[in-house]
């Protein structure tokens, strides 16, 4: 696949959010089976020590043996933790670990883990714990890229230009003095009924106040919760509106053109939007 | 355009745009103080020491601003002194 070999390195991209509950590792699991399903060997590290998640959300929590920490502590080998997906080739998970120790990250165990797997994956995707403590900012030091997930509601869109304050000052990009990271917007729990009827901020509105480029949206989906029970990541799901989104957003991801769609509200709310309701 | 936007725009304003204003603000607000040196805050408060040990003020009378340009950084000290009795 790499015809330069080790010379070419992983992309490393964060899933990112400063406020919890937003969606980062339904989007980190969707975007990383995404870019896997697109023919590239990719690897989700989960960075939320002491609230390990991607695992049940990827539904590979019964073949966990080794963790991250694990890892860096030099207690087990990459191969031994790396989680290969059962539906999806080119996939990999690396698990976080359960420990309390806040302190088990360091940032040395991150570089030396991250610069192995590089020499193997294409895409690094990083799902950061929520917060802009230590270990969020642990998650995005070494990114490439971001991805914003954001809700249209006031505390993620804050949150979110908060995070983006620090993807700009205190990333490995920002203290070295390189190109900065790109920055990506996913809005996610979108809910086009709400945002007609003036109850819900618009896309537009929150690409206003943030003011970085849009990746994609995700309707508000039945399809998320379901897939999350059954531990199966949402963009696999192509019959919702949610994966369907999901893919989009890889495909931008890629580079390539998607339309935005699922922003309209179904047709029954024609005579509706006629008398300006 | 529907008819009813007529009555629609004498009523409140939506709660979305409400609060996109509000995170305009506050959004920038934050913004203006992200590139801030962290002494800053101390050195306000050390500022409105010295001028209380000769004229009664509260801390929200003093304004503190620190506006960087191309190669020179300019602070403001916008002080609101008590009337004179």
């Amino acid at each position: 696949m790499n015809l330069l070999g080790d010379m070419e390195l992983a992309k490393i991209i964060v899933v990112t959010s400063g406020k919890g509950g937003v969606g980062k590792t339904t989007s980190s699991a969707a975007i990383g089976t995404g870019i896997a399903l697109k023919g590239h060997k990719t690897v989700i590290i989960d960075f939320d020590v002491g609230l390990r998640n991607l695992d049940l959300i990827m539904g590979c929590e019964r073949r966990v043996v080794y963790d991250f920490v694990n890892v860096i502590n030099k207690e087990a080998t990459l191969s031994q933790t790396l989680i290969k997906d059962k539906r999806t080739k080119n996939l990999f998970i690396l698990p976080a670990s359960q420990t309390r120790d806040k302190d088990a990250l360091t940032i040395e165990g991150v570089q030396e883990v991250l610069e192995e797997l590089s020499k193997e994956f294409d895409y690094i995707i990083c799902d950061s714990p929520a917060g802009i403590e230590k270990g969020a900012q642990m998650a995005l030091y070494f990114a490439d890229a971001a991805i914003v997930v954001t809700n249209p509601e006031v505390s993620s869109v804050r949150d979110s230009d908060r995070i983006l304050g620090i993807l700009q000052s205190k990333s490995k990009r920002a203290e070295d003095g390189k190109a900065p990271i790109e920055e990506h917007l996913l809005l996610t729990r979108y809910h086009p009924g709400r945002v007609a009827s003036g109850e819900m901020l618009s896309v537009s509105d929150v690409e206003d106040i943030l003011a970085i480029p849009l990746l994609g949206v995700i309707p508000e989906s039945e399809a998320v919760l379901k897939a999350s029970n059954q531990g199966t990541p949402v963009i696999l799901d192509t019959e919702s509106e949610a994966g369907l989104a999901y893919m989009d957003a890889v495909d931008r991801l890629m580079g390539e053109e998607r339309p935005l769609r699922f922003l309209e509200i179904q047709k029954k709310g024609f005579i509706k939007r006629l008398l300006g309701g | 355009m529907g008819i009813f936007d007529y009555f629609k725009s004498k009523s409140a304003p939506s709660s979305a745009s409400v609060a996109k204003d509000r995170l305009q603000i506050i959004v920038a607000h934050e913004r203006s103080k992200r590139h801030q040196p962290d002494y800053l805050p101390q050195m306000q408060q050390e500022i409105i020491d010295v001028i209380r040990k000769y004229v009664n003020i509260g801390s929200e009378d003093v304004q503190i601003q620190l506006d960087n340009t191309d190669d020179c950084s300019v602070l403001e000290l916008n002080v609101t002194l008590p009337e004179q009795n």
